[in-house]
């Protein structure tokens, strides 16, 4: 070993190269075997009849999976309700977070407390969260149209009703993620110089005018991440949905991941399913294309 | 920086000495009540978050009768761990809460391995074809985990890997590879010299990484290993499409079993809500700041 290093370049070279290849290895084969290989596999499978319950791609399909997607009520209607719910989550998620991280960072004492109080729900799994929002929607007994009658409002049938289903896992959305953004604007905040705000402060500013010159300017790069970020997230929405309204009623809720999920597990037609899933894959990369550009400079400094 | 303050320290001196003592007052005590309209809302806030869970909590200790009775209700007559009992005597809860923890905790182990060793190599050694890997490893984190469910599905099955644990490690190793890059990051900041005396002194690149570079880098670590681990336990899609069989469910695809089980029992409901909840909400609390900081370096989600 030692005289390897001592004796020139080329074998240290050598080993060098052998190294990093040996390291990277197992990451690798991980990587091609259970992303790259079903990454292509699904893309193939889309122009394919396959089945699950048979093995092997099925007979070849050309195009037909994909212009009966394109052509398919259920599928538009799907995309629709990912993107709707996309719409009703993004705002409130960016907003409130902001807005309570801003409060929370203005207290002196007990941050901690604000912290725990509103990143808790994130770290709860989204079942217990869908027991809990269910019953706390239920008619009748539920927590909300208990208040909601005490102010003498009379409640909507959260979950049952189509006009209100979204909405209802929305809201519910909002109160288990949002501590996830509070948190990044939280870092974000502690990067704002103080000396910004004396300096204001000294010139006669009032708060209120300190939060929109200096707080939300200089915020304006966390709130590219956040936005992107939950957006992203947004449009992967499933779990929740699935486990409160299971689509329903009616498939009024049902997201694009439930489609593929219908299609492919339970009508069995994993070709279909691969053709929706590489459509969603197309509206996902172009928020991501967004992303990585935004973030280009993050990344090559890695 | 030092001319600046210096310069401006008459600025702030003038008004303060020639502003009126009442006038200040006013300010002041307009301060006053901006702060205590913060905190309010603050306050209203935090309530408003607390309130389900605590609510599920307060509920799970309540007797079932009564919650039939009452069921909105925020206090007992006579609190009972009797549903917490139920679940735990007679449900597969034990089952999947080790389910979880072993599929979570080999997942994040595997992840901090591999992916320290991947990301090491990337930033430290120069192979050929190191360009090309990091667009092939970067091109992955725009891949959602959910596009590949159907061609996923068939692979394990193919595998023979359906309700095994291996169906879930497997699947959560390469998705997301951002822990590489968070590794190749971190190994970025130490100094390259360290690696330099090491080669002078004849130790090998393995050593290197797992003698000099590993230990250096425990916030890394911690944060992909809480992350994976997080991601894992809490994890459903995949895991509710090849944890078919009860015993080998997870919590969470356990859990959602659980209302259509339990019917009306709104006790027995909500103190498996509660059970699904502790193990993460305790890791939470003993690991707060790591697990913020973690969110706020890496952007994971």
């Amino acid at each position: 070993m030692v005289v390897h290093t001592i004796s020139g370049a080329a074998p240290g070279r050598r080993t060098e190269h052998r190294a990093g290849w040996g390291l990277v290895a197992p990451f690798l084969v991980i990587y091609l075997l259970f992303l790259v290989v079903p990454t292509l596999y699904g893309f193939v499978m889309s122009f394919f009849n396959g089945a699950l319950v048979k093995s092997g791609l099925g007979s070849f399909a050309g195009v037909s999976n994909y212009l009966e997607a394109l052509t398919s009520a259920d599928f538009w209607s799907s995309t629709w309700h990912t993107l709707l719910f996309t719409i009703m989550t993004t705002p409130p998620l960016v907003i409130v977070a902001l807005a309570l991280a801003i409060l929370t960072d203005r207290m002196r004492h007990g941050r901690w407390f604000f912290r725990l109080v509103f990143f808790a729900p994130y770290v709860v799994p989204v079942a217990s969260v869908a027991l809990i929002w269910t019953w706390l929607y239920t008619p009748k007994i539920g927590l909300w149209e208990s208040w909601l009658g005490a102010v003498g409002i009379s409640a909507p049938n959260w979950l049952g009703d189509p006009n209100w289903a979204m909405a209802s896992v929305a809201l519910t959305t909002v109160w288990w993620t949002l501590g996830f953004n509070f948190v990044l604007y939280l870092a974000g905040l502690q990067e704002i110089p103080r000396e910004l705000y004396e300096a204001s402060a000294v010139d006669g500013a009032s708060p209120w005018s300190q939060l929109w010159n200096i707080t939300i300017p200089m915020l304006r790069r966390t709130t590219v991440l956040v936005l992107l970020l939950q957006a992203i997230a947004s449009l992967k929405v499933f779990d929740q949905i699935y486990l409160m309204t299971e689509g329903g009623p009616n498939f009024a809720t049902r997201p694009i991941i439930g489609y593929i999920y219908d299609i492919g597990f339970t009508d069995f037609r994993t070709g279909y399913a691969a053709a929706i899933s590489t459509l969603y894959f197309v509206l996902i990369l172009t928020v991501s294309v967004i992303w990585l550009l935004v973030n280009r400079r993050q990344l090559r400094e890695v | 920086m030092a001319t600046s303050t210096t310069s401006r320290t008459p600025a702030v001196a003038t008004p303060a000495r020639t502003k009126p003592a009442a006038r200040r007052q006013i300010v002041d005590a307009k301060a006053r009540w901006f702060n205590g309209f913060c905190v309010s809302v603050l306050v209203v806030f935090a309530v408003i978050w607390a309130l389900p869970l605590v609510w599920a909590a307060v509920t799970s200790l309540r007797p079932e009768g009564e919650i039939a009775v009452n069921p909105a209700a925020w206090w007992s007559g006579s609190w009972t761990f009797d549903a917490y009992a139920k679940v735990l005597g007679t449900g597969d809860i034990q089952n999947w809460y080790l389910n979880s923890f072993v599929a979570a905790a080999v997942t994040a182990i595997l992840a901090v391995v591999v992916c320290s060793m991947a990301g090491f190599a990337l930033s430290q050694t120069k192979f050929r074809g190191r360009r090309w890997l990091f667009a092939l490893i970067g091109a992955g984190l725009v891949i959602p985990p959910q596009v590949l469910i159907v061609p996923l599905f068939n692979e394990f099955n193919t595998l023979h890997l359906l309700n095994t644990y291996w169906a879930l490690i497997l699947q959560a190793l390469p998705a997301p590879p951002i822990a590489v890059f968070v590794f190749a990051a971190f190994f970025r900041g130490i100094p390259a010299e360290l690696a330099e005396s090491a080669h002078v002194d004849g130790a090998s690149w393995f050593r290197i990484y797992q003698g000099i570079y590993m230990p250096l880098t425990r916030p890394a670590v911690s944060a992909v290993f809480i992350f994976q681990f997080v991601w894992s336990w809490n994890n459903f899609l995949w895991p509710l499409l090849v944890m078919t069989n009860t015993r080998m469910m997870t919590l969470p695809v356990g859990l959602s079993q659980v209302s259509s089980a339990y019917g009306i029992h709104y006790a027995q409901i909500m103190a498996s809500a509660v059970l699904g909840a502790l193990p993460l909400l305790l890791v939470f609390v003993i690991f707060q700041r790591r697990i913020v900081e973690g969110v706020a370096t890496t952007g994971f989600k």
